[in-house]
């Protein structure tokens, strides 16, 4: 069992024809993904790895009816149209991994896939992995294995580094959520926690947080209230970040007082959740937990 | 990207938002004119972009011209909060019978724009929530369809405004929403928003916020905002990159390993100079610049380099740090940190050139700290 994607999951690249979504496409075929089609409109007829590209989502889902996730690889500017394109075509899960995305164009497009029933991840995000069954992302596949942990982050590589970890512990994966690092994002800490609660394959959940706005505040808020059934592991980054300062990512800033990382670590502390020192300590911790499948 | 009062100001007078008469002067001579032109009392107001400027002294009323003057003369290139005062606004003080409060933000929790008000304005507003909620009302608004005629109703009724004054609210309200999405702002707030004795509103300050990402939309506002030297170079490079006051440069890839790292450095009992965030997938060259960038920085005595490579080669890491350490790399030490795509052979080559890599970065930050002494 997993969450979001997994052997079912028929992926289109919108963006494949672009040096980005050509080197992913060939990476997650590697990796086993069911990569179906892409798109690039005016370079519909041409392939890349042998996928073959069309020039509107519609053609693609003509042609390849089980298409059911779109992974956005497009520049900032076009990425709003491009998840449209996908919404409007009924496609149920759309992951950007597109930076830079301007927020008021992720407001809208997150509403409006709200208001279809459609799920969002991203923009600003590595993607969705679930070890041996599908990789929708960017995230370097090898270091993943499959097991009973799930990995929700609102980073890229911090959440490779921890995964990496958790696999030489002889732990694995569930599966692993980059929700993105935007100040509004599709889905959030508590929408994936509520699906790892009610996933069978997860026995346990790492959230890794940074400073910057209240998401890791909210999550700690509903874990406690929802008595969390499952053991939940944090790291939260930025300790050190200073105020008014973007830390790379668009929405890890410290603002007017708020989103710095000790309220975070103080919420989650006080909802039961053992948040660690170092990336290091994650997998550790996990390690001693009892039940945890290897 | 925040803005100057006066370029927010210019915003509302473009948007139909009625502002008090105003002039940006960049010399004292200026000043006295525009005291002189608008007559009797003014005010003169820093133009810094830091929060708190009122209670820092950088707005202040004068009687008349000479004042007007004398102020401005201690104002300009004088530094507020840290921040060098280069101009300051000139406008005529302003009765108020009662100060309002209208703004937009994108709220990051909500997942829409919101609409705040109120009829205590001019104190800060997160601060008057705590204190008073019941005198802040919150609205969301559907960004697909936009800000509603029964929301601004309810808005201008929560601020007692009645009759002409409540038209003029009306106006107001739909105007700065308008600017709010078109310009793509994160914030744009008008506080305090004044109710003159002759029942007028007028914006006495603009705190507008743009999107950084939607900048390309908006070209006229292009230029650095208030960034530290290292900062604005390491953007020049295409680095994100944010000064601190330690002397172990930090260079990772990706924002939130980046920042893991500085924390780490830190946790070791080391002092982080600076956060650097090459990005997914840089080349030689790009790491060269990195390198060269904190190498030659006079505060970094040692430069850890913490890198987990995906799409980033490890040997490319390595080949751009050796060529840097090579060039500009006396006197400092070097810790680096190589993990993922093509490491034996970065490490490889880190060691050929008398450098020694870590596997953990747990063991190389420890390194770090106790190099930096």
């Amino acid at each position: 069992m997993a969450i979001l994607v997994d052997g079912n999951t028929r992926v289109l690249v919108q963006g494949i024809t672009g040096r980005q979504g050509a080197f992913h496409t060939r990476a997650m075929l590697r990796y086993g993904t069911r990569v179906e089609a892409g798109v690039t409109p005016g370079k519909g007829g041409q392939n890349v790895e042998g996928v073959p590209v069309y020039d509107s989502v519609e053609e693609a889902l003509a042609n390849h009816p089980s298409i059911n996730t779109s992974l956005i690889m497009v520049p900032a500017a076009y990425a709003a149209d491009a998840v449209y394109e996908a919404l409007d075509n009924d496609i149920e899960l759309v992951v950007i991994i597109t930076e830079h995305v301007p927020v008021h164009d992720t407001l809208k497009f997150v509403r409006y896939a709200g208001l279809r029933g459609a799920r969002i991840i991203g923009p600003n995000c590595p993607g969705v992995i679930t070890p041996g069954a599908a990789k929708v992302g960017i995230m370097p596949g090898h270091i993943f294995k499959q097991g009973g942990v799930g990995i929700v982050s609102r980073s890229g590589t911090l959440t490779y580094e921890i995964a990496y970890a958790v696999t030489l512990k002889g732990l694995g994966q569930s599966t692993c959520v980059g929700i993105g690092g935007d100040p509004v994002v599709g889905m959030d800490f508590i929408e994936v926690l509520e699906m790892f609660r009610k996933d069978n394959g997860t026995e346990a959940v790492v959230l890794i947080g940074e400073i910057g706005g209240d998401m890791e505040e909210r999550a700690a808020a509903y874990i406690k209230e929802t008595s969390y059934p499952k053991p939940v592991v944090a790291y939260i980054a930025g300790r050190t970040a200073p105020p008014e300062k973007r830390m790379g990512h668009a929405g890890a800033i410290i603002s007017m007082g708020a989103g710095d990382a000790e309220s975070k670590v103080r919420a989650l502390t006080a909802a039961g959740v053992y948040v660690a020192s170092t990336p290091s300590e994650v997998a550790e911790k996990l390690s001693k937990l009892q039940g945890i499948n290897r | 990207m925040k803005l100057y009062e006066f370029e927010g100001r210019e915003l509302f007078s473009r948007y139909g938002i009625p502002v008090s008469g105003y002039g940006v002067a960049g010399s004292v001579e200026e000043v006295r004119r525009l005291a002189e032109e608008f007559g009797g009392k003014v005010v003169v107001k820093a133009q810094v972009l830091v929060a708190g400027r009122g209670k820092a002294g950088g707005v202040r009323v004068a009687e008349n011209p000479d004042q007007a003057a004398e102020l401005a003369a201690e104002m300009l290139g004088s530094s507020i909060k840290g921040e060098r005062v280069k101009s300051v606004i000139v406008t005529p003080f302003t009765e108020i019978a009662r100060e309002l409060y209208l703004g937009f933000i994108v709220d990051r929790a909500r997942r829409r724009p919101v609409l705040i008000v109120s009829g205590e304005g001019g104190v800060e507003i997160e601060a008057l929530a705590k204190t008073s909620p019941g005198n802040v009302l919150k609205l969301d608004v559907d960004p697909l369809t936009g800000l509603r005629d029964y929301q601004v109703r309810r808005a201008v009724g929560f601020m007692r405004l009645r009759d002409k004054v409540a038209e003029e609210a009306v106006k107001t309200l739909k105007s700065l929403y308008r600017l709010f999405t078109e310009m793509d702002c994160e914030l744009a707030e008008i506080n305090p928003l004044a109710l003159t004795p002759d029942q007028r509103l007028v914006a006495l300050d603009a705190k507008i916020i743009l999107d950084d990402n939607a900048l390309f939309r908006h070209r006229e506002f292009t230029r650095p905002s208030s960034e530290s030297g290292l900062e604005e170079e390491a953007r020049r490079l295409g680095f994100s990159a944010v000064e601190l006051d330690g002397d172990i440069g930090i260079i990772g890839n990706g924002a939130g390993l980046t920042m893991a790292t500085m924390d780490m450095v830190k946790f070791k009992g080391g002092r982080p100079a600076n956060f650097l965030d090459v990005g997914g997938g840089a080349a030689e060259e790009v790491v060269d610049r990195a390198a060269r960038l904190l190498l030659t920085h006079p505060r970094v005595k040692v430069l850890f380099v913490n890198i987990l490579g995906g799409i980033t080669r490890c040997d490319e890491v390595a080949r751009g740090l050796v060529s840097a350490y090579r060039a500009v790399g006396q006197g400092k030490r070097v810790v680096v940190r190589l993990m993922g795509t093509n490491e034996e052979e970065g490490k490889k080559i880190l060691r050929e050139n008398g450098l020694l890599p870590y596997d953990s970065m747990e063991e190389a930050a420890e390194v770090a700290a106790r190099l930096a002494g």
